[in-house]
This record gives C-alpha cells, sequence and structure tokens, in this order.
C-alpha cells in the first residue's frame, strides 16, 4: 500500500552539482525526505472570517513565544495572513492573546 | 451615515455586579443620546487575561454591537478612556467585512452549484457526499511540518 505517496525523485537533483565532494561522506545516510505541501487552512476550511474574538481558532498561530507563526511554516495564503494578524493584535489589544510569554 | 461597529471593553474585576451592570446602561445610554441603536450585548463573563494589565489577572468582558455614526463611537471611546473600572476598549466597525464575507460565501456557494450542475449532478451536496474521503493517508504524517513540530 504505497499508493501515490512516492518521492518526486527531483528533490535531489538540485543540490547534485554544489555538494559533490558532501555526498560521498553522508550521502547514504540522507533519506530522500518529502514533504507534504502545505496548505492554508482558512483556504482549505472555507472559514472566511477570521475574528478577534474566536482565540481556539487563533491559538494555533501564535506558539510558546506567541510570536505570529510565519506564512512559511504555517502554509497561510497571503490574504489570510493578513487577515490572521489583524485579528491577533486586535485579540492582543484585548488580553485575549498574550504579547509575548513572560 | 450609520455603520456598525462591536465595542469590546474589559472591565476591573474589582468591579461589583452593580457596577458593571451600571457601566452597561451608561454606554447604552451614550448610544440612544446620540442616535444609534445597541444591537445586541454579549457578557462574557469573567475570563483569565493573557497578560497581566495593573496586577489585575481576570476580568469581565462585554461584547455590544452598536449601529452608529462614528461621532457616537467617538464619543463612547472618550467616555471609556475615562472610566477608571474599564481597563482595554477596543472599537472596531464591522460592517464592511461582514459584507466581504457574506460575499464570498455566497460566490463560493455559486460556483460549486454550477459546477456541479455542470457536471449533472444536483445543486447542492448530499449529507456525507464529497470530499471527506480522500485524508484517509494522512495518517502518516512523520516528515511533515505540522504546527506541533514547529518550535
Amino acid at each position: 500500500m504505497n499508493g501515490g505517496r512516492k518521492p518526486s525523485g527531483g528533490g535531489r537533483g538540485r543540490g547534485a552539482q554544489g555538494a559533490a565532494g558532501a555526498a560521498g561522506k553522508d550521502g547514504q545516510q540522507r533519506r530522500p525526505m518529502f514533504r507534504r505541501r502545505k496548505v492554508c487552512k482558512f483556504c482549505s476550511d472555507k472559514i472566511d472570517d477570521i475574528n478577534y474574538k474566536d482565540v481556539k481558532l487563533l491559538m494555533p498561530f501564535v506558539p510558546e513565544r506567541a510570536k505570529i507563526l510565519p506564512r512559511r511554516i504555517s502554509g497561510t495564503c497571503a490574504m489570510h495572513q493578513r487577515k490572521l494578524r489583524t485579528a491577533i493584535m486586535r485579540a492582543r489589544q484585548l488580553a485575549l492573546i498574550p504579547y509575548t510569554a513572560e | 451615515m450609520n455603520r456598525k461597529y462591536e465595542l469590546v471593553y474589559v472591565v476591573s474585576p474589582d468591579a461589583t455586579e452593580a457596577q458593571v451592570t451600571e457601566l452597561q446602561t451608561q454606554v447604552e445610554g451614550i448610544v440612544q443620546r446620540m442616535g444609534g441603536t445597541l444591537e445586541k450585548t454579549e457578557n462574557w463573563g469573567r475570563r483569565k487575561l493573557a497578560y497581566e494589565i495593573g496586577r489585575h489577572k481576570e476580568a469581565t468582558y462585554i461584547l455590544d454591537v452598536i449601529n452608529g455614526s462614528g461621532e457616537l463611537m467617538k464619543e463612547i471611546d472618550r467616555r471609556l478612556k475615562v472610566f477608571d473600572l474599564v481597563i482595554r476598549h477596543l472599537v472596531v466597525r464591522v460592517d464592511e467585512d461582514e459584507g466581504v464575507v457574506e460575499r464570498q460565501r455566497t460566490r463560493r456557494t455559486e460556483t460549486s452549484r454550477r459546477r456541479r450542475i455542470a457536471r449533472g449532478l444536483p445543486p447542492d451536496r448530499a449529507p456525507g457526499e464529497g470530499q471527506r474521503g480522500e485524508p484517509d493517508d494522512d495518517r502518516d504524517d512523520r516528515f511533515d511540518m505540522g504546527l506541533e513540530d514547529v518550535r
């Protein structure tokens, strides 16, 4: 049951010229790592309205240090990241979400 | 020009219930005097604050939805700044955002209906039908940079 989850093979080709020397040593241990393509949570769940009152929705985007999770990690699309940001900033004003972790 | 606003204010935990209700009636009074309407009030009750505000650790939250002019909200803003019992407040205009959300939602249902009709299906999705069957191989997320992995 491996259907549809094969590594693309394109991932290694890119580093081939540059890292030729280093590849000799740890080339064998390196697994073909593949990450699932990240999708915007708000697009896929069809959440149009990112509201500052909905703390439960916002909390996953302010991990630990209470910084706003960047788009490159969460995969949120630009439009929703923008809305998310305003929502988080409003929620912070009302002390629903922390500015920092103490 | 009447617009729709949301007002959230955070009342200090030292305030008694009577004081809180008095505050609410005061806000209502301002709204009525300036020709607005109070669409609804919601008391969220006591909540823990995410950070301390002047040694307070929890506070009462009250949400008002107000139809009115910008002048009215300016007045409310000014008055709330004066009250010592109100430790935070926020005024947000919501009518525009609500319109955008509404438009997006109708557009989405319309396109889905159009597509379904083009495929010769009934326009509305029957319960249980749809893409929900797919994510069965999502179980393997060892290599996934999920939100919980990110530190």
